[in-house]
């Protein structure tokens, strides 16, 4: 399966796009986010979503969207769309969709076998469009190991705030501390199933402060990206994620002294006279990897 | 209208003669009379002087009138600072219309939205001849198709104040909105209920014109203080009238900048490509409009001269509040005003010294010794079309009809060290960047990037701006190559179709014509 092949791309900030606005449809991949999220669930009324699904479908078609990652938010497994949704999707070929409403295991399967059958139909390479697992409901944070595990399939795990305090009877604050377990229990499982993490959306497009607070605490928690619902949040998404010019320099020395460890075949990496183990050189690498994203100068190793 | 024509320097045919305007030259280059060898040669000025004892104050607008000696066949100018306000134009054409007065010409500094009544004068048949930066709505239909009497004439606004100094475009009688005056006709812009800040336009037509005439709602006691725009020595006649125009649309609030999205990425790539340059640093200048993306562009830079301590010489050109809070926050040490886009600045002229009024030709008069845009380090422009060549329109619409203003676009372009022009790759479904734009306004050898939200496009001849945008990881690419990108979602649109007549002219800044407007089939 290829969903690995996409599996550690960079998917700092996720831009959503409401999937019947040809205008912002045919503009979302100049925003300069990781990827884009052409949405066929809360954004798209009843009446429209039959419309939407073959706006976006068109769109996957016909649009040129470079290095931008394209993700469509289907409709989820326990309404009429999803199914329609799956068909007339994949074999546009998006690079994932996002299944929300995951309550459990069983959905991500479901959608992991009809992807399975229509990609096979299409003649498209098996694994060609991943999935990112959207968790709102307190039964699926209970489940959220075994979601982790459902499927090769699966590229990443999300979760979605305002469904989830719902559920719970809780109000959802815009710093979103109140989900904090969700969100570590999220965190965690991904990691632990090689997935990424992606925190849930800043409602005030207004407050780009407000949303700077609420990234920070995303990478703080381990997130790996967080979805936009306005351009304007992307270059404050971005930033959140961008390393400090000493944590850069840091890691720089580390994976350099990695290096030079390999190359002299020492089983022992030393930086500063401390020991470093295996995990520290991996965090330096994507501490790099993120600099270089950020548009820091990142030597050459 | 066909004339015998000639192909300029950009491969445009226009004509060598027009009867009435008299012999034409081609456009032979941005620069060809700049290299300082260039002779200008100012016609001289005569008028009569009137008696000390003399009442300036008319008693109506007839008066005013019939006093000027105005006749037929004459040419009458106006300004437009009072923007989609201006009731001028109209009260003064009413006039002239019962006056039987026939075969006017019109140069006013520019029109807008509220000038439709110029394109009624043009059917009846009083106005003849136009002269103009801009036109919209009517006005615009009516030249293109072909109802004047010859050729209408567009200017920038730096041509313009060249042509009237020279008197290739000779004014016999200036009708200057004054929104304050005193009895002995001195004017200002920043005081009163129609308040417009800046007469940067009106303070050459008072110098030039053989007769000037004040028209103003707003009669204060003299002397008029403290500020004076135009000075009594200028002006022949005062005129009050009820009113000259709508507050409401003379005295808007502060410009506000673009929420777009897609205007906001264009600004935010013409920002990264003007700091890669180098150019925004200490004592640097600066220009940029208050439309579209120029003010959030201006808020990028705004931000960047904050947070690197830079304090740059001047902002000039049209200026919007947003420029007068930038001089109040000492990011600038002065601004140029020939022309205030929004009521804010109001306050600012009126009251910071280092805001200061100035005259269109001191703005952008390429002949005289030294005007302010050939000093811009970087200017920001708008556009409604550009082609490979880099080539600008501002004038045509897509239908092929005139919509739009000359203004300061080629001077500025000339002048300015970086010419950046912004423009969204596609409007309603129709490429921005095109193989040939229909009328060239400025031409692409001034202009250095075109930014769209699609990516940059450098003039090839400004190789130090392509190393530098690369340099910073900027979106650049070939414009041909940008331009394809662009059709494979917009595919070509149809060409409108023109006949042959040529029913208007751009006259390019140094006098020369650039190319000819046609009327539409």
């Amino acid at each position: 399966m290829n969903s690995i092949r996409g599996k550690d791309r960079p998917r700092r900030s996720l831009l959503y796009i409401p999937g019947n606005n040809p205008g912002m449809l045919q503009n979302c991949s100049i925003y300069g986010s990781d990827g884009v999220l052409l949405d066929l669930e809360d954004s798209i009324s009843i009446s429209e979503k039959d419309s939407a699904r073959k706006l976006v479908k068109h769109a996957l078609m016909a649009l040129d969207f470079g290095s931008v990652e394209c993700i469509v938010r289907i409709n989820g497994r326990d309404t009429p769309y999803f199914e329609a949704d799956l068909a007339e999707i994949i074999p546009a070929a998006p690079d994932a969709i996002r299944l929300p409403k995951v309550d459990s295991a069983e959905d991500v399967i479901e959608a992991d076998r009809i992807i399975t059958r229509i990609e096979t139909e299409c003649s498209l390479e098996s694994g060609t469009v991943g999935i990112q697992a959207m968790l709102e409901t307190a039964r699926a944070i209970v489940n959220v190991n075994s979601i982790a595990a459902a499927s090769p399939r699966l590229v990443g795990l999300t979760l979605g705030g305002q469904d989830l305090a719902a559920d719970l009877g809780i109000k959802a604050t815009k710093g979103g501390l109140e989900l904090l377990f969700a969100k570590s229990a999220v965190v965690i499982a991904a990691k632990a199933f090689g997935l990424q993490a992606f925190d849930t959306v800043y409602t005030d497009v207004a407050d780009l402060e407000g949303l700077a607070e609420a990234a920070a605490l995303s990478v703080s928690l381990g997130f790996t990206g967080k979805a936009a619902i306005h351009p304007s949040q992307i270059s404050v998404i971005h930033a959140a994620f961008a390393p400090s010019e000493k944590e850069v320099g840091k890691a720089t020395k580390i994976v350099a002294a990695a290096r030079e460890a390999e190359k002299r075949g020492l089983g022992v990496i030393a930086v500063d006279g401390k020991m470093i183990d295996a995990p520290v050189v991996a965090q330096a690498a994507r501490t790099l990897e993120l600099a270089r994203l950020a548009g820091m100068e990142v030597p050459e190793l | 209208m066909n004339f015998d024509c000639v192909k300029n320097s950009l491969g445009r045919l226009v004509p060598r003669e027009v009867p009435g305007l008299g012999p034409l030259a081609p456009y032979a280059g941005a620069y060809s009379r700049l290299d300082g060898s260039y002779v200008w040669t100012p016609a001289a000025r005569q008028h009569r002087v009137p008696a000390p004892s003399t009442n300036k104050v008319a008693s109506s607008l007839r008066e005013a009138i019939e006093r000027s000696g105005l006749q037929d066949g004459m040419t009458i100018s106006f300004h437009h600072h009072l923007r989609n306000g201006d009731a001028v134009v109209g009260i003064v054409l009413s006039e002239l219309e019962r006056m039987g007065i026939r075969d006017i010409t019109l140069a006013p500094s520019s029109l807008g939205d509220s000038h439709d009544c110029v394109a009624d004068a043009i059917r009846k048949g009083f106005v003849t001849r136009l002269n103009t930066s801009g036109v919209r709505g009517e006005v615009g239909k009516a030249i293109t198709n072909g109802l004047l009497a010859a050729p209408a004439v567009i200017r920038s606004h730096g041509g313009r104040a060249r042509a009237i100094e020279e008197g290739s475009l000779h004014i016999d009688v200036a009708f200057l909105a004054a929104p304050a005056c005193d009895r002995l006709g001195n004017m200002t812009g920043s005081a009163g209920k129609t308040a417009c800040g800046s007469m940067g336009y009106a303070i050459h037509d008072a110098k030039y014109a053989d007769h000037v005439i004040a028209v103003t709602d707003n009669l204060v006691a003299y002397p008029l203080s403290p500020r004076i725009s135009v000075p009594q020595y200028l002006v022949d006649q005062v005129v009050v009238v009820d009113s000259i125009g709508d507050p409401s649309k003379i005295a808007t609030g502060a410009t506000r900048i673009t929420r777009d999205p897609v205007q906001l990425r264009i600004a935010e790539l013409a920002f990264k490509l003007i700091r890669s340059s180098g150019y925004i640093k200490e004592d640097c200048s600066f220009q940029t409009g208050g439309g579209g993306p120029s003010l959030a562009v201006a808020r990028f830079v705004r931000d960047y001269m904050k947070a690197e301590n830079i304090t740059g010489s001047y902002c000039v050109g049209g200026i919007t509040g947003y420029m007068a809070d930038m001089l109040k926050d000492g990011l600038f040490r002065s601004l140029f005003d020939v022309q205030s886009f929004d009521a804010a600045v109001t306050s600012s002229i009126a009251g910071n010294p280092y805001h200061m009024e100035a005259d269109v030709s001191w703005y952008a008069n390429p002949f005289n010794k030294g005007c302010l845009v050939n000093d811009l380090d970087v200017v920001v422009l708008a556009a409604l079309d550009v082609d490979v060549d880099f080539n600008v329109d501002v004038l045509t619409g897509h239908d092929g009809v005139l919509r739009g203003a000359s203004g300061g676009h080629s001077d500025t372009a000339a002048g300015a060290k970086l010419s950046v022009i912004t423009i969204p790759s596609m409007r309603n479904g129709v490429p921005s960047i095109r193989e040939r734009v229909q009328t060239v306004v400025t031409p692409g050898e001034t202009v250095d990037v075109i930014v769209t939200e699609k990516g940059i496009a450098i003039n090839p001849l400004r190789e130090d701006l392509l190393a530098k945008a690369k340099d910073a990881g900027l979106p650049v690419k070939d414009i041909r190559q940008l331009k394809a990108e662009i059709e494979k979602t917009t595919g070509l649109p149809d060409e409108v179709n023109f006949t042959d007549e040529i029913v208007g002219l751009v006259e390019y800044r140094d006098g020369t014509i650039i190319d000819s407007i046609r009327k539409v089939k």
